[in-house]
């Protein structure tokens, strides 16, 4: 099986119990795989293995063809994970969390005053995130995903705590990214189409 | 060579072959202890500073030998299973670990007990191998304390073997460190000089028959911990319903 | 989208990064960073209150009492190094992000030692006057406990990171560095004690510094280590 992303049945346990048994899948720019299933079935561990946070039991996953298991590396550097928990600080202004996050890429910090403004938080670039909404927090999170700039976008229930214009924002950036030939591996309970060449992989 | 590894490092093969090593080395171990002892009690001649109390040796050096022993199997096992990822490993390094507190206790015990004649206290701070003596039993508390703490078996394993492997890489800097300490504070030596063969003989015996033993209470613990870990496997449940298997 | 390159300025830009963020982090709440400090001056003043006053005594515990004070302030400070980057999510940013973790988590330890360790190796002096030890060990007294508190910060920052995410991880913190740290222990308060006396420091100085320099180079390896199966 080819592809940019690729993963040869996959296996993973959590304690006792075997969550994903077997699990191929191969996915190529301009891609979107959609984790479904329930609660609990195990949605988070996938994309975390993918990630390269959760080892795995068996299988490998590979990435321009190399195990990233031996080349974490040239994964990471491609990669941006949108996460349940925000992983930015909760103390610090928006604008500081993400020149910390340009800086970790070693980029140069620039304003971002048009992508801001396209999230809609472009008017909280002073209050700590402590200060925002859990749906603002959310915006920002996306903010941190695009400047990223990563081809790669695994991304775990992005609609959470999104009213419906920040639902269709974020169908929107996934579209745009698809289109700029990037890859989206979206775990979400509920289901969606994007209009683009979709691979489902449903979790019991 | 490298199948016969396999094999062993296999949870059924080992839980299955374990017994027969656990039989001799207990049998031969406490064999040679009953000799070593009888040959360090009643047969090697009186020392001529310390009198009879010098006999406590017999117990005293295996054990704290062995304490040694058993971190340096669990660096090592925990090492092997970090990097290898070998199931087997972990577990011998789980098995390791309260053993080897057990021989460090029992080390810190007859030193102190042999102190009492020799230094008039039970404590002499002044002993450095007495002092990193304790520093190591506290070591085998921080492991044990460690891998209690994590619930999940497969986490702990990896967490604990970290902490195994920067405590051995510790101990020599803990153990020079003891030594510049007390030899500034001109600490006493218990034993000096040659020993004569009759007295050492016992010793060698006794060492061989302690590590014996030792190495068979950490191949029934491990036993023990494979059949834990593996109970939800096939093998495991058919051994329970099944009977004996062959 | 090319895979990105490394060289030693991209390497830099992401240990730099991240003491910058701590550094701010840490002024925006210089609670976190002052009572370790505080702790430390009243743990330093219960020995007198414990003991009593008599300047002789003080004299020679002096130099213990400062270094036993020392050694529990840097482990009651490590205890938040990672909880708060384990419970926000920025644990996973970290280790997925493109720079080696090693180097992210010895920044972190850096940040971690500067708005900690470095206050409590300035007011040490103070605290020192008031055991009535000479002033002319003063800077043996500050070379020492910089050397040691830069060990124990990086020590300790394995225990923080084998312990980040466990219910009872304060305890067992201090149980598993605690006997790691006893080599500092033994050379840093022997050496003020031996600067007391007026004897040679050097070989107290050289081990202090040649543990240091262990530390640096190996802590960050098993800190990266611990973190990842911490936060599997």
């Amino acid at each position: 099986m080819t592809g940019l992303l690729s993963a040869d049945r996959l296996r993973l346990y959590r304690g006792d119990r075997c969550l994903i048994r077997d699990l191929s899948f191969a996915l190529n720019p301009g891609e979107l795989l959609l984790v479904e299933g329930a609660n609990g079935s195990g949605k988070t561990s996938l994309l975390r293995a993918i990630a390269g946070l959760l080892p795995l039991d068996q299988g490998e996953i590979h990435w321009r063809g190399k195990a990233t298991r031996l080349h974490r590396q040239e994964l990471s550097a491609e990669m941006s994970w949108l996460a349940h928990r925000l992983g930015m600080k909760y103390d610090l202004t928006l604008v500081e969390n993400l020149r910390f996050e340009a800086r970790l890429r070693g980029a140069k910090w620039h304003d971002q005053e048009s992508l801001l403004r396209r999230l809609g938080i472009d008017r909280l670039t002073r209050l700590p995130l402590r200060a925002l909404s859990a749906g603002q927090q959310r915006r920002v999170a996306l903010a941190r995903l695009i400047l990223s700039a990563s081809g790669l976008w695994l991304m775990d229930e992005p609609f959470t705590n999104l009213d419906v214009a920040g639902h269709d924002l974020v169908l929107e950036l996934v579209r745009e990214h698809l289109r700029d030939g990037g890859l989206c591996v979206v775990a979400s309970h509920q289901s969606f189409d994007i209009g683009a060449p979709t691979r489902r992989v449903t979790l019991q | 060579m490298w199948t016969f590894f396999h094999k062993l490092a296999s949870p059924p093969h080992f839980y299955r072959i374990a017994p027969a090593f656990i039989r001799v080395f207990a049998v031969t171990g406490l064999v040679l202890i009953g000799w070593g002892s009888w040959g360090g009690l009643f047969e090697a001649p009186i020392d001529y500073q310390q009198k009879d109390a010098f006999r406590i040796i017999y117990v005293h050096v295996p054990t704290a030998y062995l304490s040694m022993m058993a971190y340096s199997i669990m660096a090592v096992s925990a090492t092997i299973g970090l990097i290898w990822r070998m199931k087997l490993a972990h577990a011998v390094a789980a098995g390791a670990a309260p053993l080897g507190a057990w021989f460090t206790f029992l080390a810190l015990a007859t030193g102190s007990i042999w102190g009492r004649p020799m230094w008039g206290t039970w404590w002499e701070w002044g002993d450095p191998r007495l002092t990193s003596q304790l520093l190591m039993l506290f070591l085998y508390f921080g492991y044990m304390a460690l891998r209690s703490a994590i619930d999940d078996p497969l986490k702990a394993d990896k967490a604990s073997a970290v902490l195994a492997l920067v405590g051995a890489v510790n101990i020599p800097i803990i153990h020079y460190s003891v030594y510049w300490w007390t030899s500034l504070h001109q600490g006493q030596t218990v034993m000096e000089g040659k020993m004569p063969p009759e007295m050492l003989n016992p010793l060698l015996i006794n060492i061989l028959g302690f590590t014996l033993v030792f190495g068979a209470l950490l191949l029934y613990r491990v036993r023990s911990e494979v059949l834990y870990r593996e109970r939800r496997s096939r093998w495991v449940r058919e051994l329970v319903l099944g009977g004996e298997m062959r | 989208m090319t895979p990105a390159e490394h060289d030693g300025s991209d390497l830099l830009a992401g240990f730099s990064a991240i003491v910058r963020r701590d550094l701010l982090l840490a002024w925006k709440r210089p609670g976190d960073a002052l009572n370790p400090l505080v702790f430390y001056a009243m743990v330093s003043t219960l020995f007198p209150l414990a003991t009593g006053p008599s300047q002789q005594q003080l004299l020679l515990n002096g130099p213990g009492v400062l270094w036993v004070a020392a050694l529990l302030a840097t482990l009651l400070a490590l205890n938040g190094l990672f909880v708060s980057d384990y419970e926000d999510g920025s644990l996973d940013q970290l280790i997925l992000s493109p720079q080696p973790l090693p180097l992210l988590v010895l920044g972190k330890s850096v940040a971690h030692w500067l708005t900690t360790g470095l206050p409590l190796v300035l007011v040490s002096p103070v605290i020192a006057m008031t055991f009535s030890l000479p002033t002319e060990i003063t800077g043996i007294l500050l070379l020492t406990l910089t050397l040691g508190t830069i060990s124990l910060s990086l020590l300790g920052s394995i225990g923080a990171a084998l312990t980040v995410g466990l219910n009872r991880g304060n305890a067992l913190l201090s149980l598993l560095i605690l006997p790691l740290a006893m080599p500092v222990l033994i050379f840093g308060a022997r050496t003020v004690s031996l600067a007391v006396a007026g004897d040679a420091t050097s070989s107290g100085v050289y081990f202090l510094a040649g543990y240091c320099m262990l530390n640096l180079s190996l802590a960050p390896f098993a800190t990266a280590a611990a973190l990842k199966i911490s936060n599997e």
